[in-house]
């Protein structure tokens, strides 16, 4: 094997039973791995100390609304399409200290305490195609030009990516139509595609091509190569949504008081259960945890979203004091506002919204209507 | 310490964005029943030397255990060796504001947000639209404008408040009119000393003759009066590039982050509050954005 140089961005042809040695690799290198695993009937994302604990043999029927884990007892690893977790927590944690202050016993004045904290070195094994591009949305949001966070550039910089390319997307899967899938095309450091016996694997980075660093890999033929963007072909045909011409979205907000907001207000709970799943959604609130003495507090940062009542209010009123009024925030951000504001749609296809919406609204319907000339 | 903040212009430190630099209450001014201005100056010398602040723009005050409030700074940008912020005592962390003593110690991020178009506004005639507790933002735009008087045309305040007793500033009143400030005051309700006039501000404008090239309109109040106001200098031929306006929504971070502040696709925070009508224009009339 020596004789053979891997460069980055050549594909190779790794075994399937080489699996574990990947991950002790990455578990060499220093990386604490996350990976998707089967708990609570669904899929969720956490540390993956060995390859059984992937979801061999899984696959996930999603519709609006609805979500069912099967098992069919195939071979394959990576079959299953995204749960209601996404890598975001990883990156941007549902609950994080910003801040503690502390003072002494009596003392009016309070210091501000160092926050000693270690974070992990992830390795996140198993990235779909649009979980990358929403990573992608979300380093836009986090590491702007103009402000850096600080809690989201620790956990981001230092972390490693193997993305999967989606060979059998879901019923509510879209990530065609919004450029993102099936295949990832950059921003991993290394990348899968699930074959019958060996995962045709592709370098991204020099980090990605250490990690297979005494593997059994091979350099892949054509025949795999082929067969794997045949595969690719079939998986973007076989997309259970459509969210055609995205770009044009922007639009979205010329007309505000489009009637159909009217009609998904009467249907939509306002649960904000859409922005929890979304891989995107990056609103946070503050939080201050004080101890009983009064001498200690936590300034925490926790998830928010724009459907929760609390979020517009100001001394006075709520200026979104209605669900039509929230929704609209919600789907015209993300759709149409973003696009100023970072430069990119912030939906990436991934459908999470339409399968964990407890009452199934579909944002590619919604959309589909919300384009249509207002009857009135 | 001193070594690491030399460099500061502003109370926002890159590695910790949501801690706070301390400061001292060093005099607080009762304004009018629940509204007082707390006067701070820093502890850390070298950020009470390099911190600047554009009129408009404003800090988030933070009471630890309580939260954050984002107030706007009322006093001049010309003088930052002490900083006032107007506060309405209306919340939690306001109210506790409101306990505050001279000496104590309160917590400063800042200076965040856009700034009122002083330098478009040389040798442009101003109208100043307040009301309510939309008077403080533009308080510290009329300190530059009288220290500087002669680079502006007509400097004109409209302010209004519920209750003669609810105006603020009143100490300041005539020292603004000694500096060429063209005052008028109205309230919602008089009572039996008040001699002045009862009615909304809006109505204000029709006291005035403009010259719609050469002026520059800046509002702040409640919403429901800054909609007047457009409309009544939008009447006067005033164009949406010139009428200035400084929004207010539910504020966390400052850093254009916590997605609370936005209306449209803007972040009050971090692309206001100050607004063109101009770029509002599309937004401002859609109720509940």
């Amino acid at each position: 094997m020596a004789e053979i140089r891997l460069e980055t961005g050549t594909a190779v042809a790794l075994p399937k039973s080489a699996l574990p040695g990947l991950l002790a690799n990455l578990t060499q290198m220093g990386y604490q791995v996350v990976g998707p695993q089967v708990k609570d009937n669904t899929i969720i994302y956490a540390p993956l100390s060995q390859a059984e604990d992937l979801p061999r043999g899984y696959v996930s029927e999603q519709k609006p609304g609805s979500y069912r884990l099967l098992y069919t007892g195939h071979e394959n690893y990576f079959d299953i399409t995204p749960g209601p977790h996404s890598w975001k927590m990883l990156f941007f944690p549902p609950r994080s200290q910003m801040v503690a202050f502390r003072r002494s016993e009596g003392s009016p004045s309070w210091e501000i305490e160092a926050a000693e904290e270690t974070i992990p070195t992830y390795a996140l094994f198993g990235v779909r195609p649009c979980e990358l591009a929403a990573i992608q949305v979300q380093d836009r949001v986090f590491l702007r030009e103009d402000f850096k966070d600080p809690i989201y550039r620790k956990r981001r910089q230092s972390s490693f990516i193997i993305t999967v390319n989606c060979l059998h997307p879901c019923g509510t899967c879209f990530c065609a139509s919004m450029g993102t899938g099936p295949e990832a095309k950059a921003g991993y450091d290394i990348s899968l595609t699930e074959l019958e016996d060996v995962f045709l694997v592709k370098t991204g980075s020099e980090a990605g091509r250490m990690v297979l660093s005494g593997l059994p890999w091979q350099p892949a033929g054509a025949f795999l190569i082929q067969t794997a963007q045949q595969e690719i072909e079939k998986a973007r045909n076989n997309m259970g949504r459509t969210l055609p011409n995205p770009e044009e979205l922007p639009k979205l907000l010329d007309n505000l008081n489009h009637p159909q907001f009217n009609d998904v207000s009467k249907r939509c709970l306002s649960c904000a259960n859409c922005t929890q799943v979304c891989p995107t959604c990056f609103c946070w609130d503050v939080q201050d945890l004080n101890n009983l003495s009064g001498s200690s507090v936590q300034r925490e940062r926790v998830w928010d979203s724009c459907f929760n009542p609390e979020y517009s209010y100001v001394f006075g009123g709520n200026s979104r004091p209605n669900t039509r009024s929230r929704y609209r925030q919600w789907i015209t951000h993300k759709l149409a506002g973003w696009y100023q504001q970072f430069g990119t749609s912030g939906c990436v296809g991934c459908g999470r919204c339409i399968t964990w919406c407890p009452v199934g609204i579909d944002i590619t319907a919604e959309a589909a209507a919300l384009r249509e000339e207002a009857q009135s | 310490m001193t070594t690491q903040t030399l460099h500061l212009t502003s109370a926002v430190s890159t590695s910790q964005p949501m801690a706070p630099y301390w400061a001292v209450v060093e005099e607080i001014a009762i304004e009018a029943p629940g509204v007082s201005t707390y006067w701070v100056r820093f502890s850390d010398p070298a950020l009470l030397n390099s911190y600047r602040f554009s009129p408009g723009q404003f800090n988030i005050l933070t009471m630890p255990g309580l939260g954050e409030s984002a107030i706007s700074i009322s006093s001049s940008p010309e003088d930052t060796r002490r900083i006032g912020h107007t506060v309405r005592f209306v919340g939690n962390v306001t109210n506790a504001i409101g306990r505050l003593q001279v000496g104590d110690q309160i917590g400063v991020r800042g200076p965040f947000g856009t700034a009122w178009p002083m330098q478009k506004a040389v040798g442009q005639d101003i109208v100043i639209v307040a009301g309510g507790i939309g008077l403080p933002p533009l308080r510290s735009a009329l300190y530059p404008i009288m220290n500087h008087r002669k680079n502006y045309g007509r400097v004109i305040v409209l302010y209004g408040a519920r209750t003669p007793q609810d105006l603020q500033f009143t100490r300041e009143y005539k020292q603004w009119e000694e500096s060429g400030v063209e005052l008028m005051v109205t309230v919602d309700r008089g009572d039996e000393s008040w001699q002045g006039t009862v009615g909304v501000v809006p109505l204000l404008f029709y006291r005035l003759r403009l010259d719609p090239l050469k002026t520059i309109v800046m509002t702040c109040g409640p919403e429901i009066m800054i909609r007047f106001v457009i409309f009544e200098a939008l009447a006067r031929r005033i164009t949406p590039d010139r009428i200035y306006v400084s929004m207010e929504r539910n504020m966390r971070c400052g850093l254009g982050s916590c997605g609370h502040c936005q209306i449209g696709p803007y972040f009050v925070c971090k692309d206001g509050p100050v607004f063109t009508y101009e770029q509002l224009q599309p937004y401002f009339n859609v109720e509940e954005l």
